[in-house]
């Protein structure tokens, strides 16, 4: 059985280290907040503005001026600060993120992310993703290993304009988890009842053991 | 000189020409001048370059600027959330320049700093990154981008007083601290207008030297965009 979102999710959580500071994308990555080992010391950065992020709000803690970089409504922490997007963006790109969690449309074997953009769609815009992928100190991705018709968006080149250039250290996707290694992904767990073999005919990038 | 001005109407008044340039704060709904972006639907200047994290949604916020037209170019770095905005750039009627967000934030630092230019890695070997000039420090590739300024920033805080000092609450603080100081002029509303010499000079968030006017807002609507609740 392949993993679900959740199982993704939980396999991400495990790449959490205590006393991290750690961005999660939307999506998939979101739900990494729900899987933190107990009594593990994370600290989640929203990129509007906020250290510490705490569980959405009861109905009655519901504040506007108090959200996340989904425009979710949040609520905050005794540890939690607050700062500028110019600060925000100077943990990130200046390295202090020790983690980030993205979504992904397509990765590549050297480690470049696709997650923004589908030329002839409408784009929406990059966000704050190009900044994470490039100043985190680690990049985990998680994503579903092919499209609707079985398609690999595990690839030797990435078809869709790059988020980033060689950013990924990990690759999680509902088949197994994958580092990013010279020469290609390197395969390290396989969701249960997946085989390697399965995994190789469903995989373009070229996997090094 | 006498920065407070009895509203959004008589803060604007005199700044505003077609064609200007225009910074607003805010990130999503958040943080957003509310009372300053209905006082430019009011005026009806034209042919607006708007700098600002989002564009809005359709019935709020730099929404309604986009449904009376007033805005030729946006410069954001998402704008997901706006079927108006859809229209128009699908249209062909809107121009848009995407930023990555922290090359956003801090395009609009170093403008209000008096930078002209920084390098950064956000971006190499992207889309982003053609036709800007490459360069090598240190073993690694950065890209050069541009320090942002504008004819008018408009601002939200908090509390502010009379010496245009002001004090952001939680994440509504977002880009408007930057676009305070990146503004030729900048006008800020305020929830609280607050008595000078009470808002403890330590706490002070934007000192009073990057803001010309200020207003105190009335009946702030503050829409939540995702209203996102757990069980008791």
């Amino acid at each position: 059985m392949p993993w679900t979102r959740e199982d993704m999710a939980k396999r991400a959580a495990q790449e959490l280290r205590d006393g991290f500071y750690v961005n999660l994308g939307i999506g998939i990555p979101t739900l990494v907040a729900n899987h933190i080992p107990a009594g593990m010391d994370v600290t989640l950065q929203s990129e509007n503005g906020m250290l510490g992020m705490g569980p959405f709000p009861t109905e009655n803690e519901v504040d506007p001026d108090l959200i996340n970089a989904g425009k979710q409504t949040i609520t905050e922490l005794d540890r939690t600060s607050y700062f500028s997007s110019a600060d925000s963006f100077a943990m990130i790109r200046g390295g202090h993120i020790d983690l980030s969690v993205l979504g992904a449309m397509e990765v590549s074997e050297d480690g470049d992310l696709a997650n923004w953009m589908v030329p002839g769609k409408l784009v929406k815009g990059m966000g704050g993703a190009m900044d994470l992928v490039a100043g985190v100190k680690r990049c985990v991705v998680t994503m579903d290993h092919t499209d609707k018709a079985g398609n690999s968006k595990v690839l030797k080149k990435c078809t869709l304009p790059l988020t980033g250039k060689a950013c990924v250290h990990m690759v999680i996707t509902n088949l197994g988890v994958f580092d990013v290694v010279k020469g290609g992904l390197k395969l390290k767990e396989l969701a249960p009842g997946v085989t390697a073999e399965e995994i190789g005919a469903k995989t373009q990038a070229a996997l090094v053991s | 000189m006498k920065k407070t001005y009895p509203d959004a109407d008589a803060a604007l008044a005199g700044l505003l020409f077609d064609g200007m340039t225009i910074m607003s704060g805010g990130f999503g709904l958040c943080g957003i001048p509310e009372k300053l972006i209905a006082a430019l639907v009011k005026a009806g200047t034209k042919n607006l370059t708007v700098i600002s994290n989002n564009a809005g949604v359709d019935e709020f916020g730099l929404g309604l600027l986009l449904q009376t037209r007033q805005i030729k170019k946006m410069v954001s770095s998402y704008v997901g959330e706006n079927k108006t905005f859809e229209k128009q750039y699908l249209g062909g009627e809107l121009e848009l320049e995407f930023n990555p967000q922290g090359t956003l934030a801090e395009r609009i630092r170093a403008g209000g700093a008096g930078i002209p230019g920084f390098y950064t890695k956000t971006g190499v070997g992207t889309l982003i990154a053609e036709g800007k000039e490459h360069k090598e420090f240190d073993g690694h590739t950065y890209i050069l981008e541009r320090g942002l300024k504008a004819d008018l920033s408009i601002v939200k805080a908090w509390k502010g007083d009379a010496q245009g000092n002001l004090v952001f609450r939680k994440t509504s603080r977002n880009f408007n601290p930057m676009m305070a100081t990146a503004g030729k002029v900048t006008v800020a509303e305020v929830e609280e207008l607050v008595p000078v010499g009470s808002l403890g000079p330590d706490a002070i968030h934007t000192p009073g030297i990057f803001v010309q006017r200020i207003i105190h807002g009335q009946n702030y609507e503050k829409r939540i965009e995702q209203r996102t609740v757990r069980a008791v």
